[in-house]
């Protein structure tokens, strides 16, 4: 019961949102969607649970077609979409209790389901959703995604806006969700978040870069990145932008990561050239790609 | 006052009612630096900004911004800072040119020196054959790196960034950075209220706020000593969780 799609491909008047996209999402898999805003991810989130047709290619969702058999999506699929689309005026009980009757189900029938996320929102059941902070608002749309006890969930950049601390608590709910069978497919702009996932997909301007699993991905780093650090970051870009062997130049939080364009890189050279360009406490040393690495390099 | 520090805060507490929101915080930015203010939501970051830009009165303590006084000289702060947010930066329905004398107009800038300004910040950021466009429909990490460049038009002291690029793309982020070190190392002081800690491995010193109260501060790689952690992400996690 996954995810199949095969070449989609989705237009607004002149801007090409998806572009002849192609991948699968195993059974049970918690497979990640990774890229910026603009990348293409609501729009193949629309595409796949129904709200949008595509301009050419097929879908497939816990195996059905997601044009002829639309409605047996909707009873099959549950959908948190980026923007937090629940009834603002209605209490948190109130809320629930209405996507479960949507579904012809009730709060009790599925409770198990839901559980661990709705116990730390339910001493608030009486509160209107409009007035429940951003970590609550995101367990409250979660609990109603799942209300029908989906076979597959769709997450739209749920954790933007969200506090590491929230954060780390959403994967671990996620974790939680795929170990009861459920498939799921989740959008980030977070590279940090893809190592969560069992699989990603990198993707930008409506293209799929590359799929694999995270650590794959990270080791297919065609270079040796080197971590430098002097003590004028400014001045450090310039000169490293400036030299003439830089493969890449990209500041990664307190280091600049640097790839030479050449095989026999020489350290103590590079060294040399940053202290004639007056940089001084020049620290210089081998690191391991990440995945923004490897989006970098993938969408240069 | 030390000319150096450009942001000088000592006890500064706010209540809403019984409530706490920001707790005796103390703390200095000096000239240049690039200043990370995190906390999760809710920990008192916003409450706490407000107070630095003059929008909102201390309950008690003191502050002093680009040389003025919160309680007393809200009003000069307004003038000699720059602010930009997610959020809220350009109109979208005002074309790159037109938010550029807009805002510069806002700013007290005479139309001689909007017109260089304009000038300089579309041939540095490339953006003359877009100039005329609408900022709605110009990529997000374009509008970013505009609405920084016009948070800078009127040469402030000290700018404030508001979560400033969630979302973007890896790349543009890092061009967007390297303005923010350009701008630091022109002098111009840069405070940064994030909760993605990536960003904050950024700036050459972080505070974080816990329950309205900073509870850690000193450069990144200080507190990833000090918390026996990898990356900032960790130290949060830890300050946070307790």
């Amino acid at each position: 019961m996954g995810i199949s799609v095969s070449n989609i491909s989705k237009s607004y008047k002149k801007v090409k949102a998806l572009q002849d996209i192609s991948f699968k999402v195993k059974p049970n898999e918690l497979f990640g969607l990774i890229g910026p805003d603009g990348a293409g991810k609501t729009t193949l989130f629309r595409i796949l649970t129904t709200l949008l047709v595509a301009d050419k290619g097929t879908a497939n969702v816990a195996g059905f077609d997601v044009v002829d058999d639309y409605k047996k999506i909707r009873n099959n699929v549950g959908y948190m979409p980026g923007k937090f689309s629940l009834y603002q005026d209605l209490t948190v009980e109130e809320n629930l209790n209405f996507f479960a009757t949507i579904f012809g189900t009730t709060i009790q029938e599925n409770y198990e389901l839901i559980k661990d996320i709705y116990v730390q929102i339910e001493p608030f059941k009486d509160r209107r959703a409009g007035k429940l902070s951003g970590g609550m608002k995101q367990k409250l749309a979660l609990s109603c995604a799942l209300i029908h006890k989906p076979k597959v969930l769709f997450l739209d950049e749920p954790t933007t806006g969200v506090d590491p601390v929230s954060r780390k608590e959403f994967w671990e709910m996620l974790k939680r969700l795929q170990q009861k069978g459920i498939t799921i497919l989740v959008s980030t702009p977070y590279m940090d978040e893809a190592a969560l996932c069992d699989r990603i997909a990198l993707i930008q301007d409506g293209e799929i870069l590359e799929i694999d699993t995270p650590k794959a991905i990270v080791k297919h780093y065609p270079k040796q990145i080197y971590n430098v650090r002097a003590n004028n970051m400014y001045q450090l870009i310039n000169s490293l932008n400036a030299y003439k062997f830089n493969h890449s130049v990209y500041p990664f939080g307190e280091f600049v990561h640097y790839t030479d364009n050449r095989t026999d890189f020489n350290l103590k050279e590079l060294k040399m050239y940053l202290e004639s360009k007056k940089l001084s406490n020049i620290e210089i040393e081998k690191t391991e790609a990440t995945i923004e690495d490897t989006f970098m390099e993938l969408a240069k | 006052m030390n000319t150096n520090k450009v942001i000088q805060v000592g006890g500064l507490t706010k209540m809403f009612g019984d409530f706490t929101a920001v707790n005796t915080i103390t703390f200095d930015v000096e000239k240049g630096e690039i200043f990370g203010f995190l906390g999760a939501n809710g920990a008192g970051k916003t409450t706490a900004m407000k107070m630095l830009i003059g929008i909102s009165k201390p309950t008690s303590g003191n502050a002093n911004v680009a040389g003025f006084d919160v309680f007393t000289n809200a009003e000069d702060i307004k003038k000699n800072i720059g602010y930009m947010s997610q959020k809220f930066a350009l109109y979208d329905d005002l074309t790159v040119k037109e938010n550029i004398t807009f805002f510069g107009g806002i700013y007290g800038l005479s139309r001689a020196k909007i017109k260089k300004k304009s000038k300089e910040l579309i041939d540095e950021l490339g953006l003359k054959d877009v100039a005329g466009h609408l900022v709605g429909s110009l990529p997000l990490g374009w509008k970013q790196k505009i609405s920084f460049s016009v948070a800078l038009l009127h040469e402030p002291k000290i700018v404030f960034l508001d979560e400033p690029t969630g979302g973007v793309d890896p790349i543009t982020r890092r061009q967007f950075w390297e303005m923010i070190y350009k701008a630091a190392d022109e002098g111009t002081t840069v405070f940064v209220t994030t909760h993605y800690m990536d960003e904050a491995e950024y700036c050459h010193r972080v505070s974080i706020m816990v329950n309205g109260k900073i509870e850690a501060l000193d450069t990144p790689k200080k507190l990833k000593e000090q918390f026996k952690a990898e990356n900032m992400n960790e130290v949060f996690l830890k300050l946070a969780r307790g």
